[in-house]
């Protein structure tokens, strides 16, 4: 299957499809983690059951969606070392530490608290239960925090020097490599997609279960919260969306270059490219549907501003024109998706039709995906726009991978596609049944066998037999 | 500066450590999961692991982080060097962690997901045995890099120790099933642990008996002074606690089997180090070798020094809440 390609490729493929699988879990689960968090505390403030329900139904798709996220994530943690072992040699005394934290400060503090989460809450009691959950929630955010500094800071490197043994080694400051230019304005924008594509799936879940039974007050009460957080974090996202950009093009040029499909400078105001096909061969962008102006105005805040494109930059340091082109087209139009739903959803609230528009709730139940669909395309636009390098400025992609033979990795590749799409699509199924079923009033926190425990919630009935 | 690689190295191994006692036993539990009967024994085996398997397993990422952050040139050398195992062993963890979760879920495919939990299991035991037993058959390394090929972690030894690994993690399991359960389930366990003390016993005999005969160093270290006085402890000190594990199985101490499983493998940690010390590619590279520079040492580990106290603290405390007997409805 893989037989024309080279180590170098297999490798690249391997981590691209391990890692944008693995993705899709925390960009979930972080939103997750802190929308239980709001479930439990609003339960514990104001005593209504539906909350206390809607915790434990969503807490069964967060024990899924999170054992995922750790076996999926346990491959990274090892890959950097099995297939980017020069990159792992060169860069860790810098990103090592960095990563270790991670571990100390985010991973043991959600698998520890995991536990009593998911299957502690009458061994505690209530408020040492809405401790823990609130623990699992922080871990998932300083995760974020340092994973992310990572990745920016081999988008945007500061704070090394360059050791004798060609190493690249921290310099006096590690704050100034944790906070490196990028690093802000990645974490903010990442930690916001993850919320609203959290919101997205929450809100589909709502909306087709409003399209069945407008009275659920389960459904209700999650859409509506749904909806707030598309109103109000959407517009924040386009905004913070474009500071990232901004500071992109102040580091990676040729990244806002190639999303922009510029191949040329245009020194009396670029135009703004919505589609087009781009040619890297011809060196432009056929069947262009252009707005005169319109990138410099975005870019520069100037209509007249020069921008220069990718003819200033060598032919070998130029990422690959079309997949960022159209990654970056795919992020900004989900993003402008759900950016419209919650600015629909605020009028249709206030003409009190959140609850009855079944236009409103068929189109939340079509976006409900569009989170996921936005972050991997986010994703790869800033990594395959970081190309050739992979530290940029420093260490080309190149000239980071481990000594492995092809076959090795063509077969490692072969397996992870097979068990990812088995595993992950058993357990994607798996969470698509319990979504499937509307939240219900004495929502269980286990439904498959055994005496259940929601003591300290409200006494539930033992339901038998999980319908598939 | 030297003093602080000793000190993470120190931190790692025991890192490795406590995945080793944590997950050993989870996976032995996965390991002699078909041995028991569909229904109340296999969830009430799953049961007593499921609250804590998670963070039993985030030592292993800790090891791994905390080698490439401490050791990267040792992460960069042995990662390669073993891709065919320890990519084995990543798709069995996926087996084995997601199982917990969809066996519940999908009651009309729980057989498959318990086969899923077992074997997946199995596979990670013993690629972890084989990495182990091919680091210490020693990995050619060409300036700073790996220089063999894929296959060179298969031997007779490597096989050797992954099955030795099987074997100690299974009667680390079924101690601890011992000490968690009661009824049928801890009367089937301490059946399975007697033939497992005896081939646990067998296989730190085989493993010690091959070792010394890899490599030179292995042999100096063991049969020259000082290596002799531990040398000449250990097979007193292992025949002494095997014998008090083989009491203990019949014994009222529930916890007793488990504790004697855990100083059999702490001794064979010791003696472990005591075959490759001060190397951490044995016979190739040594600690001080592939060292991270001071700046990252001293920054890690004033985290380390912080956060591993309180990351017992709170895992002592989560299975504080889970404390005592598994009882047959489970958290489930």
């Amino acid at each position: 299957m893989f037989e024309s390609f080279d180590a170098l490729t297999l490798a690249r493929l391997q981590f691209a499809f391990t890692v944008s699988f693995h993705f899709i879990f925390p960009a979930f689960s972080i939103g997750l983690a802190s929308y239980l968090m709001v479930l439990e505390a609003l339960w514990l403030k104001t005593g209504h059951g539906v909350y206390a329900n809607l915790y434990r139904y969503w807490l069964k798709i967060f024990a899924l969606t999170f054992a995922m996220g750790v076996v999926s994530g346990i491959v990274m943690s090892y890959q950097f070392g099995t297939n980017w072992s020069v990159f792992s040699d060169k860069a860790g005394p810098v990103i090592g530490p960095l990563m270790a934290y991670e571990v100390l400060t985010a991973f043991f503090l959600e698998a520890g608290f995991l536990g009593v989460m998911l299957f502690g809450i009458n061994k505690v009691g209530p408020r040492l239960h809405f401790a823990a959950t609130c623990m699992v929630a922080l871990g998932t955010f300083i995760s974020a925090f340092w994973i992310l500094s990572v990745n920016s800071w081999m988008q945007t490197p500061t704070g090394y020097e360059i050791a004798a043994n060609g190493q690249l080694v921290p310099g006096p400051s590690w704050w100034t490599i944790i906070f490196n230019p990028s690093f802000p304005y990645r974490l903010t924008h990442t930690v916001i997609a993850a919320y609203l594509t959290t919101a997205m799936v929450v809100g589909a879940v709502a909306a087709w279960h409003l399209l069945k039974d407008q009275s659920n007050l389960g459904a209700r009460k999650m859409f509506s919260m749904a909806m707030w957080m598309a109103a109000l974090v959407a517009p924040v996202q386009v905004l913070v969306g474009d500071l990232h950009g901004l500071n992109t093009k102040e580091h990676q040029p040729a990244k806002v270059m190639a999303m922009e499909g510029h191949y040329d400078s245009h020194p009396e105001g670029a135009p703004l490219i919505l589609f087009g096909i781009p040619d890297s061969a011809a060196r432009q962008v056929r069947y262009a549907l252009q707005i005169p102006k319109a990138s410099s105005l975005i870019l520069e805040h100037d209509a007249n501003a020069p921008l220069a494109g990718l003819d200033t930059i060598p032919d070998d340091l130029e990422p690959p024109v079309g997949v960022v082109f159209w990654a970056f087209r795919i992020m900004v139009g989900m993003g402008l998706a759900i950016l419209a739903l919650g600015a629909w959803s605020l009028i249709a609230r206030l003409r009190g039709s959140l609850y009855s528009s079944r236009a409103l709730h068929r189109t939340a139940w079509v976006l409900g995906p569009s989170g996921f669909i936005a972050v991997i395309a986010g994703w790869i636009t800033t990594e395959v726009g970081r190309q050739p390098w992979v530290i940029h400025g420093v260490l080309p992609t190149a000239q980071a991978v481990a000594p492995l033979d092809a076959p090795a990795v063509a077969t490692s590749l072969l397996a992870f596609i097979v068990v990812y799409f088995c595993v992950f699509g058993a357990g994607g199924w798996y969470i698509l049944r319990l979504m499937a079923k509307p939240p219900q009033r004495h929502e269980t926190a286990e439904p498959t066998r055994g005496p259940v425990r929601t003591a300290g919630i409200t006494p539930a009935p033992a339901v038998e037999g999980e319908r598939p | 500066m030297t003093d602080l690689t000793v000190v993470w190295a120190a931190i790692i191994v025991f890192a490795i450590a406590a995945y080793v006692v944590m997950d050993g036993f989870d996976l032995g539990i996965g390991i002699l999961f078909p041995q028991f009967a569909v229904g109340g024994e296999r969830d009430m085996a799953m049961n007593s692991i499921a609250p804590v398997w998670d963070g039993n397993e985030t030592w292993l990422v800790l090891g791994g982080g905390g080698l490439l952050a401490a050791f990267p040139l040792a992460y960069a050398i042995v990662l390669p060097a073993l891709y065919a195992p320890l990519i084995g062993m990543l798709l069995g963890l996926i087996f084995r962690g997601v199982a917990f979760e969809f066996r519940w879920r999908d009651p009309g495919h729980r057989q498959f997901w318990d086969a899923a939990f077992c074997v997946g299991s199995l596979i990670a035991a013993m690629m972890q045995g084989i990495t182990l037993g091919a680091l210490l058959q020693g990995i050619e390394v060409e300036g700073r890099a790996y220089a063999g090929g894929w296959w060179d972690w298969l031997t007779p030894f490597s096989a050797m120790t992954g099955v030795s690994l099987i074997v100690g993690y299974a009667l680390l399991g079924s101690a601890w099933l011992i000490w968690k359960t009661t009824g049928p389930v801890q009367k089937h366990a301490r059946r399975l642990a007697r033939p497992l003390t005896i081939a646990m016993l067998i296989a730190i005999a085989a493993v010690s008996a091959a070792t010394p005969f890899l490599e030179g160093k292995y042999h100096e270290r063991w049969f020259a002074w000082p290596g002799v006085l531990a040398a000449a402890q250990m097979p007193l000190l292992i025949a002494l606690s095997g014998y008090i594990l083989w009491r203990a199985l019949r014994g009222h101490r529930d916890w007793l089997p488990f504790l004697m499983t855990l100083i059999l493998f702490g001794l064979s940690l010791v003696g472990l180090i005591i075959s490759i010390w001060p190397d951490i590619v044995p016979g190739r590279v040594t600690i001080w070798e592939a060292a991270a520079p001071e700046r990252s040492q001293i920054f890690m580990l004033i985290g380390t020094a912080v956060l591993v106290p309180l990351i017992l603290a709170y895992t002592f405390w989560a299975y504080w809440v889970f404390r005592g007997k598994v009882d047959e409805a489970g958290y489930h």
